[in-house]
């Protein structure tokens, strides 16, 4: 074997690639070659200096939920079926379940479940204000924001313009929660973002408000007219109720 | 299958396999949002072909979907990327070193992180399939649809070109 064919194959011979035969004549000639010796060794430093060298990146924790989100929001069908499921396997516990484990059961799940709502909630206002992906169609005009998200989602969000009041709509974002896909309406009060998700909700509407507050972020949640409502931002109480309160009218 | 087992079969067997969609979408693209994007139609894209996805491997197949769709995202910026011709191993005009001065050792990640981003996208594709995700030249050759002497011939040219930088850059810093 040449030098020169030897050279043409020692990356293949460092790659494993080549079969034991080509590996055996290209290692009989590096016996006496110091310069395709000293290359191979440089390819194996090369590899060494790429793995050591953490570059790989790894996929942003909200990347996972926007993709299930547009997945889902592609196939609208299938929120029916989940609920379909749902349905069955609620019914099923309901007949194997005595009536009070029942209760106590389902309260609990419940309480968890709006607890681990909440977490969702304000991780995705958090995550829209660091990856600087606050919104997908930035818009402060309600009849360009509302069209974005018809074929998107299988509902239509309400998007009111309160500029005029000091909410200023900027746009909306497609995320996930509450394992479908919600609108979220982004509006900025001076230089803070409140973020409305907004989604059909079967519950009674009360009337009545949540407050909440979870790691310095405010909450608020109402039901109104079939639809699920929760107000996210790091602005003060009294600003986010006024918020509400115009949303509501 | 109903839709929703169907959604279910789909995030098990190809969400996994989103850390290394990512890798690559974000080492073709250079930055974080146009990554972001490109994989989350690379997966849209997969899941509108997911009943016609034969089952064998499924990184792979994910892997050359995200690299399609970089490339008709490239198109649609009219961007051309910067290819080189992908001839005979004619770079032993490209004043190869020393051996002994371009050894590579203790590699500072930065410099090693520009050096990469500095290859033709050709390049880099090889070398992160190749180096972080530990394919195979079959399997590299699959994905980008070239012959696996392509693939050879680009991996050797990528890696000079990469000592080349890094002996560059060494030396700059010696001054």
């Amino acid at each position: 074997m040449t030098c020169k064919e030897a050279k043409n194959l020692l990356n293949a011979y460092v790659d494993g690639e080549l079969d034991s035969a080509g590996s055996l004549a290209v290692e009989t000639h590096m016996r006496g070659c110091a310069s395709c010796l000293g290359e191979v060794e440089n390819l194996h430093g090369l590899a060494s200096a790429i793995e050591n060298g953490s570059l790989r990146f790894k996929a942003p924790a909200h990347l996972k939920r926007r993709v299930q989100g547009a997945i889902r929001a592609a196939n609208p069908q299938a929120r029916s079926s989940v609920f379909y499921w749902r349905w069955a396997s609620v019914l099923a516990s309901a007949l194997l379940i005595a009536a009070l484990t029942w209760t106590v059961t389902s309260r609990w799940a419940e309480s968890s479940e709006e607890k681990l709502l909440v977490n969702d909630i304000v991780s995705s206002h958090v995550r829209s204000m660091m990856a600087n992906h606050v919104t997908d169609v930035s818009s402060s005009d309600s009849h360009t924001v509302k069209p974005w998200f018809s074929g998107k989602l299988d509902y239509s969000p309400p998007t009111k313009d309160l500029t005029e009041h000091g909410f200023r709509l900027i746009g909306g974002r497609l995320d996930y929660l509450d394992n479908r896909p919600v609108a979220a309406l982004v509006y900025q009060r001076s230089q803070h973002f409140i973020n409305l998700f907004v989604w059909p909700s079967n519950d009674t509407p009360t009337g009545k408000e949540e407050q909440l507050a979870r790691q310095g972020y405010n909450l608020i949640h109402w039901t109104q007219g079939g639809m699920s409502y929760w107000l996210v931002s790091e602005l003060n109480l009294p600003e986010l109720k006024e918020c509400a309160r115009l949303l509501k009218q | 299958m109903s839709d929703q087992n169907e959604m279910t079969a789909f995030d098990q067997a190809v969400l996994p396999h989103l850390d290394a969609a990512y890798n690559l979408a974000r080492w073709l693209t250079r930055n974080d949002e146009d990554a972001d994007d490109i994989t989350q139609e690379a997966c849209l894209r997969a899941f509108k072909y997911w009943k016609s996805f034969s089952g064998r491997d499924c990184r792979s197949w994910l892997l050359a979907i995200v690299r399609n769709t970089f490339y008709s995202w490239l198109r649609q910026r009219s961007v051309q990327p910067v290819l080189t011709d992908d001839g005979e191993m004619d770079d032993t005009a490209d004043s190869v070193p020393d051996p002994e001065s371009t050894l590579i050792q203790n590699v500072d990640r930065n410099t090693l992180r520009a050096a990469l981003e500095d290859l033709a996208v050709e390049f880099r594709e090889a070398i992160v399939l190749r180096e972080m995700e530990g394919l195979s030249y079959k399997e590299i050759a699959d994905i980008a649809g070239v012959p696996i002497g392509t693939v050879m011939s680009r991996l050797a040219r990528a890696r000079k070109r990469l000592q080349i930088y890094l002996a560059k850059t060494a030396s700059e810093n010696c001054l």
